[in-house]
């Protein structure tokens, strides 16, 4: 078994058959397959361990907490966080970005005349939250444009940054339809300059870069489990120990509390100041297991094959004729292709895929405003790989798109 | 013709293909053959908007009976439309709001009327039912 196979051998779901044909599994920066050390730890938690954690003093409670903990444990080692207290749990990217936006909001820290910096190329979790925000304190929204090959404007950056006034800029570590991977490190030191809080959306870039925050110098990183192979509901807020302490708490419940009364409350400690309510203890001990294998795949190695794919996929997209692709090919560029077929409908092709047994994401892949009012598409298709795809599958999936054009044009 | 024996030609008819491709190469030509909705009538609130394609919907009250034509950007969804157009053309509204529409099970098409905002296919059933629901004795 080569190296490859055998990644793609720990992963059950990828032998699934679809409408009578193989899986062919590209849609993987919507969710990843996971690798059956998951699923197993995933079944023992709910086999031998389903307590309530922090709070029981009974054995299986401490089990499930001892496991949830050292979820919390292997995502701050991960991410190279300077403390375990500083990784909150959370549902997803969505919920981590309104805590923080709400937060902030509550906190005074946004107020009416605040500007929050953002790119064009947000996904609908980093943008209308802000959105909210916004509303909700009377500060003011800008946006960063991309160029044409999806490259953020580095000079309208500085000109917005040096207009003064901006409080935020929360920042897409690499857009989900673009592909392209965002200077984060350079961008957060030119906010820091003026003063700026820095948020970087990781969903997509904890797949495919490594992450060190204490590197990159965010306040916030934020990313979901589910893409980086372990279940969905795991989502990770990392913010610097001093700013989480400065912020409020968003959600009040039970864990999140020192002392209640009548009278009122008062707040417990990082990171469960943050974790009111029953978090998802059992899937959130999978990110031992998860990030393991999430481990295996960095490298050269890995980087050089997900290159190789990316770059035949450019070649033969291509060949094909009335494909246009978002976000140009580079250095920069994850393995993530999003693009338009002129004269047959995404939403046609997708199905066609489908009937092959081809999987991809079509439509506004939750970017409705860089799709429509930047690019002025309607919608797109967008294939992303994973180190368990291989190259007969992109082969498989070229094959498959020339029929559904013939069929469509 | 019942809705009911409508839905059960379309079953015979689908039951005589094996592979996916083939269905869909068929409601790719029905598609081409919808009776396409006015252009003037293509207005925002006749627009059902998915996340993957629009539909647009129209219908006209023919002395007791409901006419519909409809459009979209995507030539599947369209062959789909063309099939509830000819499931539900012409009928009164009592037999529209009766029917059972079991056929989009029985030819595998239910994936395509998921309740999710996809392509808007569920949310124009319910048109359809809305604008017979107003016309009824």
């Amino acid at each position: 078994m080569t190296y490859f196979e055998n990644i793609r051998s720990q992963v059950p779901a990828l032998s699934a058959k679809v409408k009578g044909k193989d899986l062919v599994y590209l849609d993987n920066a919507a969710t990843a397959q996971r690798p059956e050390s998951v699923i197993r730890l995933f079944d023992r938690c709910c086999l031998e361990a389903n307590a309530n954690i922090h709070r029981a003093v009974h054995t299986l409670s401490a089990e499930a907490t001892r496991l949830y903990e050292e979820g919390r444990r292997a995502v701050a080692e991960f991410i190279n966080a300077p403390c375990r207290e500083c990784v909150v749990f959370t549902s997803g990217t969505t919920a981590s970005v309104n805590l923080v936006a709400n937060s902030m909001a509550r906190g005074g820290m946004l107020g009416k005349g605040d500007v929050v910096l953002l790119s064009e190329a947000e996904h609908h979790s980093n943008l209308v939250p802000w959105q909210m925000a916004a509303q909700f304190t009377g500060a003011r929204i800008e946006y960063v444009p991309v160029d044409d090959s999806g490259r953020l404007r580095m000079d309208v950056l500085d000109a917005l940054l040096a207009k003064g006034g901006v409080k935020l800029l929360a920042l897409a570590h690499i857009s989900n339809v673009l592909g392209i991977v965002n200077p984060i490190a350079e961008v957060t030191a030119k906010a820091h300059k003026v003063g700026a809080l820095v948020l970087i959306d990781g969903a997509q870039g904890i797949v495919h870069e490594k992450v060190d925050v204490q590197e990159i110098d965010c306040d916030f990183y934020v990313f979901s489990g589910h893409k980086v192979y372990t279940v969905p509901g795991t989502g990770i807020l990392y913010g610097k120990p001093e700013i989480l302490e400065a912020l409020p708490p968003f959600m009040g419940g039970g864990d999140m509390v020192e002392t209640v009364s009548y009278g009122g409350f008062s707040a417990t400690a990082l990171p469960l100041k943050f974790e009111a309510g029953t978090p998802n203890f059992a899937a959130v001990a999978t990110y031992v297991p998860a990030l393991e294998f999430a481990r295996s795949l960095e490298g050269n190695q890995v980087k050089t094959y997900m290159k190789g794919m990316t770059d035949y996929l450019f070649d033969e997209l291509g060949k094909l004729g009335g494909c246009r692709i978002y976000g140009s090919n580079g250095e920069d560029k994850a393995p993530l292709i999003s693009f338009v077929t002129e004269g047959a409908h995404h939403a046609d092709i997708a199905q066609l895929l489908d009937a092959q047994g081809v999987a991809v994401r079509s439509g506004l892949m939750c970017a409705e405003p860089l799709i429509t009012e930047r690019f002025g598409q309607s919608g797109m298709l967008r294939v992303s790989l994973a180190p368990y795809n291989n190259p007969e599958e992109c082969q498989k999936f070229i094959k498959a798109l020339e029929k559904a054009l013939a069929m469509l044009r | 013709m019942t809705i009911e024996e409508t839905e059960k030609k379309i079953v015979d008819e689908f039951s005589a293909f094996e592979d996916w491709m083939d269905k869909y190469e068929y409601l790719i030509e029905l598609g081409s053959e919808l009776e396409i909705i006015a252009p003037e009538l293509k207005t925002p609130e006749r627009l059902i908007k998915g996340c993957q394609s629009r539909v647009w919907l129209g219908a006209e009250n023919r002395n007791g009976a409901i006419h519909l034509s409809a459009d979209s950007d995507a030539i599947i969804t369209k062959g789909i439309i063309s099939l509830l157009i000819r499931v539900f053309q012409d009928r009164t509204p009592e037999e529209i709001l009766s029917a059972k529409l079991d056929f989009i099970d029985q030819i595998g098409l239910r994936q395509n009327l998921s309740p999710t905002r996809a392509n808007g296919l569920v949310s124009m059933i319910e048109q359809i039912r809305a604008y017979a629901l107003s016309w009824a004795k």
